[in-house]
């Protein structure tokens, strides 16, 4: 096997580790905040949403983090991995 | 209407959070993919210009003493300063690499003014020990910056900002007005909300 088709080879593995890595990112950030959710379920007021005012129940940390995962996984990550891909080819 | 001080924590951490996984992003793809889509590469020295705007109404409604207001007057300049720079550098009106120094400046003086305008010990109260810890966080973290600077290609040093920025933004997610850290709350900090 030539040094050259090596080297094609190592490339290619290394561009589909990266596109991997960034699909994941998303994903993974929505894990995060859902993970979290389980363990502190008191932080999320829309579970007893009864008497609560406007901003306990707009802000609730566990759902903003699924939303910084999902606004990622919509919105950034699809760009990156065509890029990503259209690079390889 | 005015938010509890510790939603406005919150809603900062989301920022970071954003702000930390395009990094992220940037530093797995490298810097010439990441630069293949023109809005893509203004997206996060926007944001952190806009994270920066957003702290004044914060410095004029959230703070109540002057320390206190200095502080948060000196992360929304230096914010707004390190996203200025890095939109200056993208659009080309500015040259010099010497403007990268923004980011890693921006880290280090807010680090510091972190921990200068804490006036209690680690273990007063869980927002005490998270001035603390944020302050050495960001001043260490202001490192990674800095040395990607010399060395824009390496991936360590590129992914060392963004995860600052995560670890950062799960402090912030932590911080409550009054509650206690490890079990120690002062009773000069007054009654811990729920």
């Amino acid at each position: 096997m030539s040094t050259q088709l090596i080297q094609e080879r190592v490339a290619a593995r290394s561009r589909t580790a990266r596109v991997r890595i960034v699909a994941a990112l998303g994903p993974l950030t929505m894990l995060g905040g859902v993970a979290w959710a389980f363990l502190q379920p008191y932080r999320l007021t829309i579970l007893h949403p009864h008497g609560e005012g406007f901003w306990w129940l707009f802000v609730q940390p566990p759902l903003l983090v699924i939303a910084v995962g999902v606004v990622f996984s919509l919105l950034i990550a699809p760009g990156l991995i065509e890029d990503l891909e259209a690079e390889e080819r | 209407m005015q938010p509890p001080a510790e939603h406005v924590h919150w809603m900062f951490a989301t920022g970071f959070l954003l702000l930390g996984l395009l990094l992220l992003a940037r530093a797995v793809v490298g810097e010439e993919v990441w630069r293949r889509r023109a809005w893509r590469a203004y997206l996060w020295p926007s944001l952190l210009f806009g994270l920066g705007v957003l702290m004044w109404p914060v410095m004029v409604f959230f703070t109540n003493s002057t320390i206190h207001l200095v502080a948060h007057g000196m992360w929304a300049q230096t914010m707004m300063v390190a996203g200025a720079a890095e939109l200056g550098l993208l659009r080309g009106k500015l040259h010099n690499r010497a403007w990268h120094l923004a980011v890693p400046v921006a880290l280090a003086v807010s680090g510091a003014s972190l921990l200068i305008h804490e006036q209690n010990g680690w273990l007063f109260a869980r927002a005490a020990f998270l001035h603390h810890i944020m302050g050495w966080t960001a001043l260490v973290g202001a490192i990674f910056p800095l040395v990607a600077i010399v060395r824009p290609r390496s991936r360590v040093w590129g992914s060392g900002l963004a995860l600052t920025l995560v670890v950062l933004a799960v402090f912030l997610y932590a911080d409550r007005d009054v509650a206690p850290i490890f079990g120690h709350l002062s009773p000069l900090a007054g009654e811990p909300h729920r």
